[in-house]
């Protein structure tokens, strides 16, 4: 379509990394400090629609070749199979549990199964921000 | 040492200040939309830059490392210019007439220019 955007196509190549780096940060450090799945899936969607911007929206589809309905799904699934495992263990739904782990290479974590419920709220807002974005974006 | 560092910070974040200052009184003095978006994607840039910096370095002194602050002035530094061109570009594509004491216009008959509403 457009064949002298040079500049904005080799920015947004180096650009995208920093806010995909900045969006899995958010992600990460919710639990302590502002952050979270929600903030987190919006900037990793306003990455990719940093691309789409830059480029055309079939090449973002062969780079990125996700259904976006389908990352919706899984990301429901994720946090319902999160909120549904506390009644194997016999405590009420949504039971959340934590414990401190010694990991290779990483050290001592502490790790909560809270970040797999925003593992599925930052699949659903990638997945349902992405779905409206495209949708829009293919209509003519 | 920390006094000093506390000074330099406040510094910066006083040339911050003036330099967005600078860059809105050229965005409303200015003539045209080009020497306004030079005003603005420049001007602006390096103050927010200083004030971040200064940010930054205050903070550094109180003991906290706040890394996305640098990761900041690295984005604002790649994307404001860019922003700013995008701009100008759009601009003269759509056919935006320059002052008309503006000296030289190297694009002139090299691109095709949009017929517009304008």
């Amino acid at each position: 379509m457009k064949s002298s955007d040079v500049i904005l196509q080799t920015t947004s190549k180096i650009v995208f990394f920093v806010i995909l780096l900045f969006a899995i940060h958010l992600f990460f450090e919710g639990h302590y400090r502002p952050g979270g799945g929600f903030v987190g899936g919006l900037v990793t969607a306003g990455a990719i629609v940093l691309f789409l911007l830059a480029f055309d929206i079939k090449t973002v589809s062969i780079l990125l070749p996700f259904d976006y309905k389908w990352v919706t799904a899984i990301g429901l699934l994720i946090s319902i199979l999160t909120a549904a495992g506390s009644i194997v263990f016999n405590v009420p739904f949504f039971t959340h549990t934590y414990d401190h782990f010694h990991l290779p290479l990483i050290g001592e974590t502490s790790l909560h199964t809270a970040a797999l419920f925003d593992l599925g709220v930052y699949l659903v807002v990638v997945g349902v921000t992405m779905t409206i974005i495209q949708t829009i974006g293919e209509s003519e | 040492m920390t006094e000093t560092i506390k000074i330099i910070s406040i510094a910066l974040i006083l040339i911050g200040a003036f330099f967005s200052l600078v860059a809105s009184i050229g965005v409303v003095r200015l003539p045209d939309v080009y020497t306004r978006n030079h005003a603005a994607s420049k001007s602006a840039t390096l103050g927010v830059i200083s004030i971040l910096l200064g940010t930054f370095l205050f903070f550094y002194v109180e003991g906290h490392q706040n890394t996305r602050l640098i990761l900041a002035i690295v984005f604002l530094l790649m994307t404001s210019p860019v922003g700013g061109h995008m701009i100008n570009r759009a601009a003269y594509y759509t056919g935006v007439k320059l002052w008309d004491k503006s000296a030289r216009d190297d694009l002139k008959g090299k691109v095709k220019i949009k017929d517009t509403l304008l």
